[in-house]
């Protein structure tokens, strides 16, 4: 009850120090990526033997050269991480509204700055189509639908009508269209909130919210099967919808905690106080168990029924000598470990505990995207070099700046909410 | 052996109040028996000093057990006792017995703690708890204070300190051995002859 009036006119300023630790990081990740794509290049034989074989086999596919394959490949799956993050923000935001939530008024704006990223990451995700469409999707290959070539794929074939390159294009742009202008409605209303108050925003907001929260319902699936599932063309898994998304609500509201948690260490967000935390932990306590329910959902029905055509791409991971730690790892990291570590309520009210499992469930779920994508477009050639560690950094540098820049340029808290009071009462 | 007890109740009609009372008697070292109030009211434990239940614990290890029964159960069954084959799977295949183990863990927690809790509140039918103050399901908050245990204050000290930290009326409530018996021979002879809609004794 100690709380009363506090300074809820914060600003967060994006110092000249970070601005320049956020650029050291993308640097030294562009560093790490150019040392990554040298070694592939001059650093001789690919470590297994296995390589040499997917080697001939893809040279008869007329594609790239490996490194080139391998760049893209990272390129994508960054994408698709990052992307997630952001849409995450929206969707979270668009929730709280929906669920008339009043605990995280003074999380909203660090929720909706994530948005910001998505213009940016659909641009990108275009760009590397535009290059990488060949490499990356076997489906966009033309001789697949043409009945007089020898490779003539009639399951690919009978799949034309959805997955063809302009559709394929219009939906993706649709797509970050639609969720940015929604990203953008949602900011531009809650800052006239804060500028002229009244309920009358606050109404609007759930409104539009609930208008996003249809269309992503339906979007988020069909771009999980668009950008990921169609890697493999012939495989399919009407589960995989949910769990894209179930791995980008993880990753997403890791990311808003941690985000949370280091302004609290910078001295902003003075209201958020432990039971804030605590909420936030239990979130990605519970979305960790949600992820693993889904994939293990997934999982246990192609197990149990054992169909071929179903069963190939837990083969591809599970019986390849280099992909088959990986599922377990991955387990480890985005189940037993934020299961485990934010189990108790301490560590759920502990900013050093929030710190550790979240940085650990961001690595996992982007190696959750990394196992969905690089078995089926780079076979056994795929790796975890310079490349895989340096990339993402690049990515996670132009994001956090997109994201901390237009933090910046808003009031922290939103000091017209009509439930900000409850949320600096909040009590768990 | 007297065992019938005596307990000075004050009732306040504010939490915030309430809050500020409850603080200013502990300052005084006079133990709080109990606080009822009609709705919950934050931070009230914290001034209450009480400290984190031990349920969540008692949660935990009923679902390593509940876990342990499910595991050990399907492995003895499919494995031990009679192996079927199952589509093709191996007669011990752990992805199987996830859902199982998973449920089992869940129902035993949940089972464990109604247990727990109804085993260490004294909860039962038959059980008559003392009523304090019928107003405290109704609008008021009542603090109890019992006066065996604070048998360094007079009863008038205990009023005063009430009175002082904001209670708009300090009563006296005595409870008799009789009137909280909890026997069952009486609840089940109150059931027949009066119905299960009416109760088994008066309340005040």
């Amino acid at each position: 009850m100690e709380i009363v009036a506090q300074n809820i006119d914060e600003k967060f300023s994006f110092s000249p120090k970070l601005k320049k630790q956020v650029f050291i990081i993308g640097i030294v990740g562009i560093i790490l990526s150019i040392i990554g794509i040298l070694v592939m290049n001059f650093g001789g034989h690919h470590g297994h033997e296995a390589g040499h074989v997917a080697e001939h086999a893809m040279a008869e596919h007329h594609g790239s050269a490996d490194w080139v394959k391998r760049l893209f490949a990272n390129l994508w799956i960054n994408n698709l991480f990052f992307t997630g993050l952001s849409i995450i923000g929206v969707f979270f935001f668009a929730v709280q509204y929906v669920a008339n939530a009043g605990w995280s008024v003074i999380l909203l704006r660090v929720i909706s700055s994530f948005g910001r990223f998505l213009p940016i990451a659909g641009v990108l995700m275009l760009v590397v189509f535009f290059f990488a469409s060949h490499d990356l999707f076997h489906w966009t290959h033309d001789y697949l639908y043409d009945e007089a070539h020898p490779e003539y794929d009639p399951i690919i074939a009978g799949k034309a009508p959805f997955l063809n390159t302009p559709f394929y294009l219009t939906r993706m742009i649709a797509f970050f269209t639609v969720w940015s202008i929604f990203a953008f409605v949602l900011r531009k209303n809650a800052l006239s909130e804060d500028a002229n108050g009244g309920t009358k925003y606050y109404r609007r907001l759930v409104r539009i919210s609930v208008g996003f929260l249809i269309f992503f319902g339906v979007s988020s699936s069909i771009s999980a099967w668009d950008w990921i599932m169609s890697i493999d063309t012939h495989w399919f898994s009407t589960m995989f919808g949910w769990y894209v998304f179930a791995s980008w609500f993880v990753s997403g509201l890791a990311g808003i905690t941690l985000l949370v948690v280091l302004l609290k260490d910078w001295g902003y967000l003075k209201p958020v106080t432990e039971n804030h935390l605590h909420d936030l932990g239990k979130f990605v306590f519970a979305f960790s168990i949600f992820w693993t329910y889904i994939w293990f959902s997934q999982f246990l029905l192609i197990y149990y029924a054992n169909i071929p055509e179903e069963t190939v791409y837990f083969w591809e991971r599970l019986k390849s000598d280099y992909y088959s730690k990986f599922i377990f790892v991955n387990l480890f990291l985005n189940f037993f470990f934020p299961f485990l570590g934010l189990m108790t309520r301490d560590a759920k009210r502990k900013i050093t505990f929030l710190k550790i499992v979240c940085v650990v469930v961001l690595i996992g779920h982007w190696l959750d995207f990394y196992l969905m994508v690089t078995p089926g477009t780079l076979k056994e050639l795929g790796g975890l070099g310079f490349l895989e560690i340096g990339l993402p950094m690049v990515y996670l540098s132009a994001f956090a700046y997109v994201v901390l820049s237009g933090l910046s340029k808003v009031a922290l808290i939103p000091k017209n909410h009509p439930m900000l009071e409850e949320s600096l009462y909040h009590h768990t | 052996m007297e065992k019938n007890k005596h307990f000075i109740t004050g009732v306040f009609s504010d939490h915030s109040v309430l809050l500020s009372a409850v603080k200013k008697i502990r300052e005084k070292n006079i133990k709080i028996h109990e606080v009822f109030t009609p709705y919950p009211v934050h931070h009230l434990e914290d001034a209450l000093g009480y400290k984190r239940s031990w349920m969540p614990k008692a949660a935990f290890l009923f679902g390593i057990t509940g876990t342990t029964c499910a595991i050990l159960m399907q492995v003895l069954m499919l494995g031990v006792d009679w192996p079927m084959i199952i589509g093709g799977k191996p007669f011990i295949s752990i992805p199987d017995f996830v859902p199982v183990s998973f449920e089992m863990t869940v129902l035993f927690a949940a089972f464990g703690m109604v247990g727990t809790f109804f085993f260490v509140r004294d909860l039962k039918p038959y059980k008559v708890p003392r009523v304090f103050d019928r107003r405290s399901t109704d609008d008021k908050h009542i603090v109890a204070i019992d006066l065996v245990a604070n048998n360094e204050k007079t009863q008038d000290e205990l009023t005063s300190i009430l009175q002082e930290s904001g209670a708009e009326e300090v009563n006296t409530r005595n409870f008799t051995d009789s009137d909280n018996e909890a026997s069952f021979v009486k609840y089940v002879v109150d059931l027949f002859s009066n119905g299960v809609t009416s109760s088994s004794r008066s309340l005040s």
